[in-house]
């Protein structure tokens, strides 16, 4: 049976699941980087151990998240070939550079210096240790924007032209790196990066404080979060406005989609709520505020906005799924700015860390930036089918010539790895959150060292059976 | 668009830049997938902590160097990362998985304990002895030749699976288990140490003895290597290459014995070079055997002229900065400083 299954559709379900689990950790681990690196300046300046303690919690957090980062992500730069490698054989030319370019820039610094970052502050000193975790951060920051670069690409084709046998030839490089929505799409991810550490930062904090744990830590944590929210929330908003203009003008149906909008008109109202019946092109029982729709997009109330029926039904993109996640998305951005209002709010009140209920809220906000961060990319992916180089090559013409039974097994055994092995790693993340800052259990890269091996030699002392 | 392919022979320059990749990727990756090879039979758990913290620090940056052959590869040469790659689905699949398990046991087994903490040995067990496996499964694959139809890969789902695949892969697995054993005898001491030079002492044997039946099958199978190898006058250029590798293997006998502690790593680096090197030589010119050669499979000239400019400037840095992490966690790994 499974024999006959389409090897196009498990060749993308497969990729999807893949990425879908393996951007979790990129999403967190830029933002982590970059604020391990503002805590352990905070440390060196202040000499605070506060910041010391926060920083040691976290770098342990960090270590298993970036670690599972590192094993999906060395399964995505093969899958490129393994499914996809009529698409790999025909953008090669222009596709390959950019990636060679984030293994060489980003891949190679941020391994190594994430040992000297973990294992190393009692071999380099605390100058030469800051500075690894900074390169690290920056690390996280090249290889964004290297890997948005080459999606961005693919999203906005440009300074390539097409061969007689069917290849891309790349004609203009700071074209192809610098294509139209690659700064929207480069901001709006480190952005949303930013702000998914931010929330979960805020999240454990206000656990703490709830619980009456580590207060001195959870109060620099939450505030620092709250920093995010307060200033960082609405500037995301305004980039996605942005990266909304920019998706209008190239990909005009992945914004029909988003909207749901089959005919085309001036004026055309937002659907809140609706139901895209992609056959009928309709959208059933929809509830429309007028004219917004044009408003968002086109900046004028009376702007005209393209409807799906413009193009062939073989050039949509399926609409439900976009339409749904991108109002996800945008409702939990708004909570996000929200968020920072009521916290801006309550510390002007001198009240953000004694309001039990805001607490709550911030405990109920912990993983909304990851659930934020895979609506955005299910909008930006499904939203350019049927293309896989939008305009250029479809996605049903790039599959490998491998058999539906490979690829059904090979998902089955990725499904299965991904829940277990990643299940296993949130649950070492959530004891380690349990455990909480400052305390001096055995745990980490100590590696089987009684104390934690940034904090003290002592058990080099004590020779073999501390090994 | 600036182009470098009126002045220098690009294709050449990448094939052994991604045969270089390929190499310290073996190199690198292959020690500390030995010491997970050897991770079980290691005396007590203590042993196996100080195994794990003699490559914690590398094994993130050594598997760089995959991700470097593989995305090298599709720049350089995307005809043949788009053949190669469904042709091996299942072993790259399989190495990938087995890489899975067996990095993330690096994080999670000291936060482990009990049972679980058991589980993840074996987890960086099996993950390491399953990728190191498939490895060999893939190049005993590859020196066997590939089908190719057109720019695809013609082959069925299971062309890669027979026994002389099976019989690489087994060899890559003591290979990689000499890796590991020196690395273990050069960064430890004691019962740790003791132990680690008897595991060399042990697969040195198996290597040679595996080293030399794909050296001899392989001109046996194919006609065009064994003209390479066995006409006059290349019997005398490539005979030094066989020879050196026996002296070597010698040296690294007499080193173990002599309780040398840098030597028999640095001379199993020796082993897998000239292993490669003859490998390298009866393979020319070709990246999918016996189908598609490095100039076949060439990328535009400005795809590889952009990345190996790229290449120039970033290799040697990376080079200095992964040397300078190696001297930061020089010495034996019993001196607890450092972690």
């Amino acid at each position: 049976m499974i024999g006959n299954l389409n090897p196009v559709f498990l060749a993308r379900f497969q990729f999807a699941f893949t990425l879908a689990f393996h951007i979790i950790f990129p999403s967190f681990t830029i933002g982590l980087a970059s604020w391990l690196a503002v805590l352990e300046w905070r440390w060196l300046r202040t000499g605070k151990t506060v910041y010391g303690d926060i920083y040691r919690m976290w770098v342990k957090i960090f270590a298993v998240v970036f670690g599972m980062g590192v094993v999906s992500g060395v399964v995505m730069s093969f899958q490129f070939g393994t499914n996809w490698s009529v698409f790999s054989d025909r953008v090669g030319n222009v596709l390959g550079p950019l990636l060679g370019f984030e293994v060489l820039t980003a891949f190679f610094l941020e391994a190594s210096f994430l040992g000297v970052m973990l294992f190393g502050l009692n071999r380099v000193g605390r100058k030469m240790h800051f500075a690894s975790t900074c390169i690290v951060a920056f690390g996280t920051l090249v290889s964004a924007f290297w890997i948005l670069s080459a999606n961005s690409w693919m999203q906005t084709p440009q300074g390539f032209r097409t061969g007689a046998n069917g290849l891309l030839y790349p004609t203009d490089w700071m074209q192809i790196i610098f294509n139209p929505s690659f700064p929207y799409r480069f901001l709006h991810m480190v952005t949303a990066s930013y702000l998914t550490t931010a929330f979960v930062v805020g999240g454990i904090a206000a656990f703490y404080l709830r619980c009456n744990r580590h207060v001195k830590h959870a109060r620099v944590m939450l505030g620092m979060a709250m920093i995010m929210a307060i200033f960082v929330a609405p500037f995301q908003a305004f980039l996605g406005d942005q990266h909304g203009l920019n998706t209008l003008q190239y990909q005009p149906a992945k914004v029909s989609a988003i909207e749901s909008i089959w005919n085309t008109r001036q004026g055309a109202g937002l659907k809140l709520f609706g139901w895209p019946e992609q056959n009928q092109e309709t959208t059933a029982y929809a509830i429309e505020i007028p004219k917004l729709a044009s408003l968002i997009l086109t900046h004028n109330l009376n702007g005209e906005i393209k409807g799906l029926k413009e193009w062939p039904k073989d050039e949509r993109p399926p609409v439900a799924p976009v339409f749904w996640s991108f109002r996800f998305m945008v409702g939990i951005g708004v909570l996000m700015i929200l968020t920072g209002l009521i916290g801006a709010i309550l510390f002007l009140r001198k009240r953000l860390f004694n309001t039990p209920w805001f607490h709550h809220w911030c405990m109920a906000m912990t993983p909304v930036g990851f659930l934020a961060v895979l609506l955005g990319w299910a909008v930006t992916e499904i939203g350019r089918q049927p293309y896989i180089v939008y305009g250029v090559i479809r996605t049903s013409q790039s599959v490998s010539p491998i058999t539906g039974t490979q690829l059904a097994l090979s998902l089955s055994a990725f499904v299965f790895t991904y829940i277990f092995v990643f299940g296993a790693g949130s649950y070492y993340i959530l004891r380690l959150i349990g455990k909480g800052p400052g305390d001096t259990e055995k745990i980490y890269g100590a590696h089987g060292v009684e104390e934690p091996a940034i904090l003290t030699d002592l058990a080099a002392k004590e020779g073999e059976k501390h090994v | 668009m600036f182009n470098f392919g009126g002045y220098i022979d690009l294709p050449l320059i990448w094939y052994g830049i991604i045969a270089t990749a390929i190499f310290m990727y073996v190199l690198l990756d292959g020690f500390d997938l030995g010491v997970g090879i050897l991770f079980p039979f290691a005396p007590s758990d203590s042993c196996r902590n100080r195994m794990m913290n003699s490559v914690a620090p590398f094994w993130d940056g050594n598997e760089t160097w995959l991700v470097l052959s593989g995305g090298g590869m599709f720049a350089a040469f995307p005809l043949a990362y788009s053949i190669l790659m469904p042709a091996l689905y299942i072993p790259i699949i399989m190495m990938l998985l087995g890489l899975i398990y067996r990095g993330v046991a690096f994080e999670f087994r000291f936060k482990a304990t009990g049972n679980a903490r058991k589980f993840w040995d074996y987890s960086f067990h099996f993950g390491s002895l399953a990728a190191t496996f498939m490895q060999g499964m893939v190049l005993g694959t590859f020196v066997l030749g590939i089908k190719v139809h057109g720019r695809g890969f013609a082959g069925g789902p299971f062309d890669w699976l027979n026994a002389y695949s099976v019989m690489v892969g087994i060899a890559l697995i003591f290979g990689y288990a000499l890796l590991g054993s020196t690395w273990l005898v050069m960064k430890t001491d004691g019962i740790t140490q003791d132990w680690a030079r008897k595991c060399a002492a042990y697969v040195l044997g198996y290597v040679g003895l595996f080293l030399a039946i794909v050296s001899i099958s392989m001109p046996m199978m194919n006609t065009s290597i064994k003209i390479l190898w066995f006409s006059m006058p290349n019997i005398l250029f490539l005979l030094p290459i066989p020879l050196t590798t026996l002296l070597i293997f010698i040296m690294i006998w007499h080193g173990l014995h002599q309780r040398k502690e840098y030597l028999p790593f640095l001379l199993s680096i020796g082993v897998f070079l000239s292993g490669y090197i003859g490998l390298g030589i009866s393979l020319w010119p070709w990246l999918v055997p016996f189908q598609v050669s490095f100039r076949q499979a060439a990328a535009a000239p400005q795809s590889q002229s952009l990345l190996l400019a790229g290449t120039v400037v970033m290799l040697p840095i990376i080079l200095v900065y992964t040397s300078y992490t190696y001297f930061v966690f020089r010495g034996k790994t019993s001196d607890e400083s450092h972690y």
